[in-house]
């Protein structure tokens, strides 16, 4: 279904399926397409104000946010905080039961794994590959949610855009994958002091000749991981995403195109749900290795 | 798919959520986990050293049981010798006592016999004098002729 403004075609509805609940500043100037058809100039000083349509919002560049993406990402993490600080207070020494047993059984799941990854000593790792497996996997499970339940209800209430998945938006994934690349140089620096220095400049030609060639492999290999973090995750799920609205297009096909898209629905929505845990769980082992890397001297 | 503020509000959220989980959630669950364990290696451990202190009882049960059944068979056999000896003993004593009352006896018959012995041979001697009396047709000097009877008496 297409928000006001956007014609009621397939490729109209993917666009609005992808387009993210903008609010940012316009800049002075832009020119506004109402929906009656008349152009509006922004005054001088910019306007704030939610986009409508995805050139709206690229115009606002880096001064606008998401909110929809937010409050999903936000909400997510306190019910992650809720659950596991419930868990907190009720275990006890005792025979644990129900939802106790179950996040016990994460909890367990997570440290064994940061057990085996991660040899250094640090209380940080293991709080954090738990709040990254858990969060990012209840950001995926949205993914999981008929595609146009929420876009459709929030329509009805007014709110134009609406995209559930705050894994398939870059900045999320990315804003995840910088704070964890911020870790990484913090404690490379902590615990390898200037050795860190010297692994980005002589290796792998340990010769001073080669310092410049060593830096730029060095760095590239560094950047790499954070953006390849952020960027597999955030193109998993996209894509993920992408044929469930093709799928739910393909509903309005009508006809015999129902039966078949029933079908494919239900087994991608069945693929799905290996594929958002083995996302979450990478993203965590990802984490770990990259945690335990920077701890390593060589 | 632009970047823009989100991205910082993100990691704020994402700070916020680890320290979250590093002060409020991960420590107590562990916490409760490794206790948890504990008390279950505790238990595991109890239930061995009371198994192994029930053997222990079990074989010590065994063991007084042997114990009781020996000195019972002891006693049995102590009690048989006891009732064998005091069989013997009996024995002895009846044999013993049959032995002094048949020689009483064997004393008193012979007493019975010497004095039907003396009495036979005073009554003979007087039967002898009566029978010479009449066979003389006189009286018999008893002073005179009691030598001779006495002589007779005796040889009879």
């Amino acid at each position: 279904m297409a928000a006001a403004g956007e014609e009621l075609t397939v490729s109209g509805y993917i666009i609005h399926h992808l387009t993210n609940l903008t609010f940012g500043k316009l800049p002075a100037g832009f020119e506004r397409h109402l929906d009656d058809g008349s152009v509006v100039h922004v005054p001088e000083g910019g306007l704030w104000t939610i986009a409508h349509g995805g050139a709206e919002a690229s115009a606002m560049g880096f001064t606008a946010i998401h909110l929809d993406s937010m409050a999903w990402s936000i909400g997510l993490g306190i019910i992650f905080c809720l659950l596991f600080r419930h868990v907190a207070k009720k275990a006890e020494t005792g025979v644990p039961s129900g939802i106790v047993n179950a996040l016990e059984m994460i909890v367990e799941f997570v440290d064994n794994t940061v057990k085996d990854t991660f040899h250094g000593h640090n209380k940080l790792v293991a709080p954090l590959a738990l709040t990254v497996f858990v969060w990012v996997f209840l950001m995926n499970l949205m993914d999981l949610i008929p595609v146009d339940l929420f876009p459709e209800l929030l329509l009805m209430l007014g709110v134009p855009y609406q995209k559930i998945v705050p894994s398939t938006d870059p900045n999320i994934t990315m804003g995840m994958a910088i704070g964890i690349f911020i870790l990484m140089l913090y404690y490379s620096i902590k615990v390898k002091g200037f050795g860190f220095v010297k692994e980005l400049t002589l290796n792998p030609f340990n010769h001073w000749a080669f310092i410049p060639v060593n830096l730029f492999m060095e760095v590239v290999g560094l950047l790499a991981k954070p953006f390849s973090l952020g960027m597999r995750l955030f193109g998993n799920m996209y894509a993920g995403e992408m044929i469930f609205i093709l799928i739910a297009a393909l509903f309005s096909a009508g006809g015999v195109w129902l039966i078949g898209a029933g079908i494919s629905q239900m087994a991608w929505a069945i693929l799905h749900i290996l594929i958002i845990v083995l996302q979450a769980f990478i993203f965590m082992v990802l984490t770990i290795v990259y945690l335990s890397m920077a701890h390593e001297d060589h | 798919m632009n970047l823009n503020l989100t991205l910082i509000g993100q990691m704020v959220a994402f700070v916020c959520f680890v320290l979250f989980c590093m002060k409020y959630v991960w420590p107590p669950i562990l916490a409760a986990m490794a206790e948890r364990e504990k008390k279950i290696a505790d238990g595991l451990a109890a239930a061995d050293r009371a198994s192994h202190d029930l053997e222990l009882a079990k074989h010590e049960a065994v063991e007084r049981l042997k114990e009781a059944k020996e000195s019972a068979a002891g006693i049995v056999d102590d009690a048989k010798k006891r009732a064998n000896q005091i069989v013997e003993e009996a024995k002895d004593a009846a044999v013993a006592e049959a032995a002094r009352v048949k020689a009483s006896a064997q004393a008193e018959i012979e007493q019975e016999a010497n004095r039907a012995r003396e009495q036979l041979r005073g009554q003979v001697a007087a039967l002898s004098l009566a029978g010479a009396e009449k066979v003389l047709g006189a009286a018999i000097d008893h002073n005179a002729h009691k030598e001779l009877v006495d002589k007779l008496a005796s040889e009879l």
